[in-house]
């Protein structure tokens, strides 16, 4: 470590101030504008540099790394082609408002705006997707930059930051000086929720008949779970989490009522329907949870806690808006509510009858593999402990219906943006974050392809993840649109006769494969590649082909539209 | 509904392309946005006029408070505020309009910034109110050119 006064180039500053920030790993990619930083990372050994094979692939690593540990993720790539390959990833993190820092070489100063050699104006083109931005114009200003820069990622609600640097900035030297404090005036975020809000919210919970928490990502980001369970199992209020929400509630707990909205469990969504009070924490009213807006929780009170303030009354206009981290709020909460509240009994019954009703179904058969029996068979063999990553399409939502998630920080998936292609580097920053779990991946045969240059990244480094790949030889998720919605035209959708055979192509990488395609040899398989951990196994999950995810809720339409099975869509009471 | 927002901002490369690229990313609506330095050399102040119910105007001030580089956000719209707009406009002159010109400019308690051969070049300050009129007005006589500053406003003081 490098001392405050010493006189260092930019490229030792950039070091110095990532071992300041207790930056662990750095997933980056070498460049013209970088050889200075990589020549000074070549002698650098208490922070590890994993080489990806696309840029696109170091931010969803980063990604992985920053939503299994909460610490922010770091990503390091060159100037041009190298920062634009990095925008799907920044724009993902955006969306579901992961912690990262994004670094990118720059053209010399001086050269900026004069279509340089492999110059991007990346800071104008990540503008409108990351939280906010930097051009360091000179090496005195690069530590308080990185400064500010971890400290805008990971404070309030988290979300990805660039740092551009210019090559001739992280050449030039200056006295090294490590600001110990921040101050950005135009970002406070608000943390403490409004007493007044906060009792007027517990004397709500109270009196109501019918409530319901609806629990989003915010309660994770906010390490809040615990009190959520108090708050549920103490007043017997039953919960149903977003996608980023899953696991803030153990999904094997009576009063979990798994995922809600577009694909959610059909008792979650007619709880939705019959509430009348709900009670929205780090969650925000996303079209993909509430379908048609004028017909979402209609006989509900509305509360809304979120650490950000434009999520409130953005997409639902709700009655008791509380602004303040997920944790603040409920801590309040449980100091402000009474001993008793009015008994749930009823409700709650209501709700197992829904769950009767309209339970999540698949059929065994004795040659043919479901999707959902691998998801379900993985759930029990790791006893919903895992570290459970998704790529995005049908594997992804029989994910949420068919993983028991036991713990916070279990699900990493990309719901805002829904980038296909995030699974398997994001499985493998995980797993660089957590080592004392097993990190499973549930992935698309489609997906699988988008950023299959990082199963080279995960063999070099023994990444033990297991990946289960949901091999149904279709863009599954498209084509389940195609039939229900656009008159059978399965355009472009069919990859039986493209695909590669992946036994062979995971081992050409030099990874571990094995193939299942019925519910025997899958048992087997999934025994045998969690057991296997001196790297990573894929298994070639030949699922049957053409089935569908039900439930479904049309898009835009109001959840009580809500499909249940193929052949009988208006079954629906 | 027409809204008058006051945003304090860093003054910093980018800040001005910050908040025109929230509205445009967001559909909000921009009918005009002004800044310029305030006494504080490192701060600028936005005069921005929007349009939209209460709703989208409390989006609009939430998402510009949300940005790191702005510091303060006002709405003046309902709180005793000026309004002012720069209009500068070239019309056509000649012999047996140039005395009505005159008597115009005198009525609207504009200045002749430059006057030529066959034109003449004249200011008028007022709210955006005034200077539609004027506009209209003057409009007749030939219009050759015009610009307007956009609205800057400002509370007034206690
Ligand atoms: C980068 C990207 N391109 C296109 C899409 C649109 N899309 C959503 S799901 C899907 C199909 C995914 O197919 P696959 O990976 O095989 O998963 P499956 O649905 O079959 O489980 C597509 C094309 C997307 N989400 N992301
Ligand atoms: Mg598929």
């Amino acid at each position: 470590m490098h001392t405050t006064g010493q006189i260092l180039n930019g490229s030792e500053i950039f070091f110095e101030c990532l071992r300041r920030e207790n930056v662990e790993y750095i997933f980056g990619y070498p460049g013209g504008a970088l050889l200075k930083v990589y020549e000074t990372l070549h002698d650098v050994e208490d922070i590890r540099h994993i080489l990806v094979r696309h840029e696109q692939g170091a931010t969803h690593m980063a990604e992985g790394y920053a939503r299994s540990t909460g610490k922010p993720g770091v990503v390091l790539v060159t100037s041009g082609p190298g920062a634009t390959n990095t925008v799907t990833g920044i724009a993902n993190a955006y969306m579901d408002s992961t912690p990262l820092v994004v670094f990118t070489g720059q053209v010399p100063s001086s050269l900026i705006g004069n279509d340089a050699f492999q110059e991007a104006d990346i800071v104008g083109i990540t503008r409108p997707i990351t939280k906010h931005n930097f051009l360091v114009k000179d090496v005195k200003e690069l530590a308080i930059t990185i400064r500010k820069a971890f400290y805008l990622a990971t404070t309030g609600r988290p979300g990805p930051v660039v740092v551009d640097m210019p090559k001739d900035v992280l050449a030039a030297t200056c006295a090294f000086e490590w600001p110990e404090t921040v101050e950005i005036r135009g970002f406070k975020p608000t943390f403490k929720c409004h007493k007044n809000q906060i009792e007027k919210a517990a004397h709500k919970i109270a009196k109501a008949k019918r409530p319901l928490l609806y629990v989003g990502g915010g309660v994770i980001t906010a390490e809040a779970s615990e009190e959520l369970r108090t708050l549920a199992t103490k007043y017997n209020i039953p919960v149903t989490m977003t996608l980023q929400g899953l696991g803030a509630f153990p999904g094997s707990h009576p009063l979990s009522m798994g995922m809600l909205g577009m694909h959610g469990t059909y008792w979650a969504n007619q709880a939705v329907n019959n509430c009348d009070l709900l009670i929205a924490v780090g969650a925000r009213f996303d079209d993909r949870v509430t379908g048609k807006v004028d017909a979402f929780a209609t006989q509900a009170y509305k509360i809304h806690n979120d650490i950000d303030p434009t999520n409130v009354d953005k997409n639902i206009k709700v009655d008791l808006p509380i602004v303040g981290d997920s944790k603040d709020f409920l801590a309040s909460l449980l100091e402000e509510m009474p001993e008793k509240t009015e008994s749930h009994e009823l409700w709650l019954a209501d709700i197992e009858k829904w769950r009767k009703k309209c339970p999540l179904s698949y059929s065994v058969e004795p040659d043919s593999l479901k999707t959902e029996f691998v998801i379900e068979e993985v759930s029990k063999q790791t006893a919903g402990n895992a570290v459970v990553v998704t790529d995005v399409g049908q594997h992804q939502m029989w994910t949420t219906q068919y993983y028991t998630f036991m713990n916070p920080r279990s699900i990493i998936s990309s719901g805002g943006l829904g980038t296909m292609g995030y699974g398997l580097p994001a499985a493998i920053g995980a797993a660089f974050g957590i080592k004392d779990r097993p990190v499973v991946l549930f992935c698309g045969d489609g997906g699988f392809m988008m950023n299959i240059q990082e199963l080279v990244t995960a063999v070099y480094c023994k990444v033990p993840i297991k990946i289960f790949l949901i091999n149904n030889s279709y863009l599954g998720m498209v084509r389940q649109w195609q039939e229900l919605f656009h008159k059978e035209k399965y355009s472009f959708t069919d990859l039986a006769e493209s695909n590669p055979d992946f036994v062979k192509l995971a081992e050409a990488f030099g990874c571990k494969a094995l193939m299942a395609d019925n519910p025997e040899n899958a048992k087997e398989a999934i025994r045998t590649a969690l057991a296997w951990n001196e790297g990573p196994v894929v298994v070639d999950c030949r699922v049957a082909r053409k089935e569908m995810v039900f439930p479904m809720v049309p898009a835009g339409g109001a959840i009580s539209d809500m499909l249940l099975a193929r052949l009988n869509p208006k079954t629906m009471v | 509904m027409k809204h008058i927002i006051s945003v304090l901002v860093e003054n910093r490369f980018g800040s001005l392309n910050r908040v025109a690229a929230m509205f445009s990313a967001r559909g909000f609506n921009l009918e005009s946005i002004s800044i310029g330095e305030t006494e504080d050399p490192e701060i600028s102040r936005m005069t921005i006029v929007t349009r939209g119910d209460d709703q989208i105007i409390n989006q609009v001030l939430k998402q510009l408070n949300r940005l790191i580089d702005t510091i303060k956000v006002t709405d003046l719209t309902r709180q005793p505020h000026v309004e002012r707009e720069l209009l500068l406009m070239t019309l056509k002159l000649s012999k047996t309009t140039q005395h009505e010109i005159f008597e115009l400019i005198n009525v609207f308690k504009g200045k002749v910034v430059d006057i030529k051969q066959k034109s003449i070049t004249i200011e008028v300050i007022g709210s955006p109110d005034k200077i539609n009129t004027s506009i209209d007005i003057f409009k007749p006589y030939g219009i050759k050119e015009l610009a307007r500053s956009g609205v800057v406003a400002i509370h007034r003081g206690e």
